[in-house]
């Protein structure tokens, strides 16, 4: 049995919608994005960048779009001043702590907002050495944005390998493996999910990431033909 | 409380005692090994995992999230400098140093978040002892380890027979009219319990304040089941300590209180869950619960009735954020404490997803007097909003800091100056902190201020948590607020973007004010910062973490003085 629909007010646009609809879900409805970086539809929704708030009338703080769902009567505004102030810091703390340098999706939702990427100076950016451990992807996480969905593609909602996890704690948590060990000592099969959902390029394919290096095809060949040499050998040699 | 363990087999042995529990002896299970090898070696992490059927990679997840737990061994001797708010302006930085500086072979430091000791600041913790009032000549190894809070109050209902230097047993507790209360309880329904404990007014007095009556309604009347009764005493508030003098002053009282919550709700089974730097603290609750089942109060047919319920006691290991209540469910399930999404709300998904009612101990320790004194005596003290006595953890510059039980309204001044004896060494009152961190600052202006939330509310401040922490004017206020910034950003657990990057950014601010090196914007950065936390942060910590350092900067705009554009050089 389909649920009586319920009227909401979305910037003063008066709609009706199913009561088991998100908040974004009703936004969508009305032909209207909502800005998210952690969602994915294949993940489960945390409510983790707060990107999608929006106001919700007689509410004390902002609402997760993602994860909140409609209610009779509710009225909306989502593009308010608290709403724009929360998005633009947002984004401009991420920019200061991360690269976003191939990030095309948040690049844009930075000059909608008017963001200003060096709005905070002499900042502790998240610099870490980059992850060249397999012969499938290379993990970069300066450009980590800590959505959480390759941990959850690799665990409950896609994969069940469980060779992620989140690792440190605040500002300094990261994305670890069991005492970050590399990716082969783990329980990684290799399937590819992670880097399916990564939105930054934090994960990339190795081909990907020798091209973005100014490789050809054919120095990428060779290049991995000497890697899958030294690596038999390193197994030979014991 | 673990039986000792000193070797791998000995630990394999114990893995074997809880191994059909599964994922929520976790913590338990990494605690044990990191006080029986002073750390967590791969060896070790490895057979966690098998025993307990929990990924490789979450183990490693779990000891970076507890800073109690560490990769690497801390010394024989692991000092913890406490250097929270009240701590911090009583030089523990400084104490620290030095600490580390002068460390012996053998002996490791660290600096740490709230020790719940800010009676006796600068407080540490060596391994498992409590030493308060350091300084650099304090011998530690001499101290006995156990630090006591001074009660107080005029009328103390509460704290009546609140006593830390003794030992807790049953017949000394029944001889003073213990389970009095309980037994005036059970001579009614559940229903009818909660009703009473509705019609009293007692709200939770953890720092959010909600109606403890409501809350056992919701549980009550849910559907699932089993339902769970959690305990919280992750008391971990800077400037809050009421709840580890409960604990320690009157055990029993508060096992009490559990019982008739139990009864209400229909529990059988609650976690008792004590934050890990209160080592002396949960020796106490064991001792307390291990009487309480011999003497069947606890376990099967409650004093003869159809009434079960076990107890069990669940330590922390470093992390404030558990004291958020779907974190610390989240901590009993053998996980991060990640807050989680509410709705729903613990009362129908909660621990193991089932109904369940968290309390604070403060909370739970105002249910046996509501049913010995009556609802009429009871809503009598306190105010109309917030009716029943209240406890104050006052701390800082005052000549007798300690714990205040108030059952008639006082002001700031009455308190400070009138209970608290004034501030020490003639010096000028310059600042209160009031609700712990998550609080806000009153200036001296405000001290005629009734402590209640009928007075406060208006003015956005809050009781909170009962912290009053005061500060006096040799006070450098900048290094509170670094400090107060400093516990956020280590505190944060790093879920949601506001407060993860937020946290730290305020931080950095804070830095520059006390360094001196404010930047043209500062202002503007930390107010944004801070607006963009409470609006949109997950959860409560994030929410209120900008909350005193913003008021701070309100009040006293000189303590964030941009650099004037005109002396600025392109």
């Amino acid at each position: 049995m389909t649920p009586e629909p319920i009227t909401i007010t979305i910037d003063g646009q008066q709609i009706s919608v199913s009561p088991e609809v998100t908040l974004m879900q009703a936004i969508a409805s009305i032909g209207q994005d909502t800005p998210v970086i952690c969602f994915h539809e294949a993940t489960t929704s945390e409510g983790l960048c707060r990107l999608c708030v929006v106001e919700v009338e007689g509410w004390r703080t902002l609402a997760p779009a993602c994860v909140t769902k409609v209610a009779d009567e509710m009225v909306l505004h989502t593009d308010s001043e608290r709403v724009r102030r929360a998005r633009r810091t947002i984004l401009e703390m991420l920019s200061s702590a991360v690269d976003l340098s191939e990030a095309p999706a948040i690049q844009q939702q930075i000059d909608d907002y008017q963001a200003d990427p060096e709005r905070f100076p002499e900042a502790h950016r998240r610099t870490q050495p980059i992850l060249d451990d397999n012969p499938f992807y290379v993990r970069d996480y300066e450009k980590c944005v800590l959505c959480w969905r390759c941990v959850q593609a690799c665990g409950d909602d896609l994969q069940f390998t469980y060779a992620l996890s989140l690792g440190g704690r605040g500002y300094e948590t990261k994305i670890a493996t069991f005492f970050n060990a590399p990716m082969p000592e783990t329980t990684c099969v290799f399937c590819g999910n992670c880097v399916a959902v990564c939105p930054t390029n934090a994960l990339k394919g190795k081909t990907e990431f020798y091209l973005d290096q100014g490789m050809d095809y054919d120095q990428i060949r060779l290049q991995r033909r000497r890697q899958q040499k030294s690596s038999s050998q390193d197994k030979k040699n014991g | 409380m673990e039986p000792e363990i000193t070797n791998a087999a000995q630990y394999e042995q114990y893995l074997d005692s809880v191994r059909s529990h599964g994922r929520t002896m976790l913590l338990p299970a990494l605690i044990a090994a990191q006080q029986s090898f002073r750390h967590i070696s791969p060896e070790t992490a490895t057979a966690v995992s098998k025993a307990l059927k929990v990924p490789l990679a979450d183990i490693t997840g779990m000891i970076e999230f507890y800073t109690m737990l560490k990769i690497e061994p801390v010394g024989e001797t692991h000092i913890a400098v406490c250097t929270s708010p009240v701590c911090a302006a009583k030089q523990a930085h400084q104490l620290l140093h030095e600490m580390s500086a002068n460390a012996a072979p053998g002996v490791t430091t660290e600096a740490v978040a709230c020790l719940g000791l800010c009676d006796h600041a600068p407080a540490v913790l060596v391994n498992d002892r409590q030493v308060g009032s350091v300084t650099p000549k304090t011998d530690l190894s001499s101290a006995n380890g156990r630090v006591q809070s001074r009660l107080h109050g005029e009328e103390r209902m509460l704290t009546q027979w609140c006593e830390e230097d003794v030992e807790h047993t049953l017949e000394n507790f029944l001889e003073c009219g213990g389970f009095q209360g309980l037994r005036a309880a059970l001579e009614h329904s559940p229903d009818e319990v909660i009703e009473t404990v509705k019609q009293s007014g007692l709200r939770g007095r953890g720092g959010a304040g909600f109606p403890t009556g409501t809350k056992w309604e919701g549980a009550a009347q849910a559907s699932g089941h089993p339902k769970y009764l959690v305990i919280n005493q992750d008391e971990s508030e800077p400037g809050t300590f009421k709840d580890r003098a409960l604990l320690l002053g009157d055990p029993f009282l508060i096992l009490e209180g559990i019982l008739i919550a139990a009864y209400a709700i229909g529990a059988e089974h609650g976690y008792f869950y004590i934050r890990g730097e209160y080592p002396f603290a949960q020796q106490v609750l064991n001792h307390t619960i291990t009487q309480a089942r011999q003497a069947g109060y606890l376990g099967q047919r409650i004093l003869g009735r159809e009434f079960n319920f076990e107890l069990e006691i669940r330590s922390g290991a470093g992390a404030y954020i558990c004291g958020e209540e779907t974190a610390l469910f989240e901590s009993i399930e053998g996980k991060r404490g990640f807050p989680r999404i509410k709705p729903p709300f613990p009362t129908t998904h909660g621990l193991f997803g089932r109904p369940t009612v968290i309390n604070n101990v403060e909370t739970i320790v105002n249910i046996p007097l509501i049913f010995k004194i009556g609802v009429d005596h009871y809503r009598s003290m306190g105010s109309p909003a917030a009716p029943g006595p209240r406890l104050f953890s006052l701390s800082g510059s005052v000549v007798d800091p300690g714990v205040y039980e108030i059952t008639t309204p006082v002001t700031l001044r009455q308190l400070i100056y009138g209970l608290g004896g004034g501030i020490p060494n003639g010096r000028k009152l310059q600042a209160v902190l009031l609700g712990g961190a998550a609080g806000k600052f009153v200036p001296p202006e405000k001290l005629d201020l009734l402590l209640t939330d009928e007075a406060l509310r208006p003015l956005g401040l809050s009781v909170g948590s009962g912290a009053v922490m005061v500060y006096d004017d040799q006070v450098d206020l900048r290094l509170v607020l670094s400090s107060l910034a400093d516990f956020f950003a280590h505190e944060s657990c790093g879920k949601c973007y506001p407060c993860q990057l937020g946290t730290q950014r305020q931080a950095e601010i804070t830095h520059r004010m006390l360094a001196g090196q404010v930047l043209t914007g500062d202002l503007d950065r930390l107010q944004d910062v801070g607006w963009t936390m409470t609006d949109a942060s997950l959860c409560g910590l994030g929410q209120t973490a900008s909350h005193a350092i913003l008021s701070a900067v309100e009040l006293w705009p000189e303590l964030i003085v941009e650099p004037d554009p005109k002396q600025v050089r392109s």
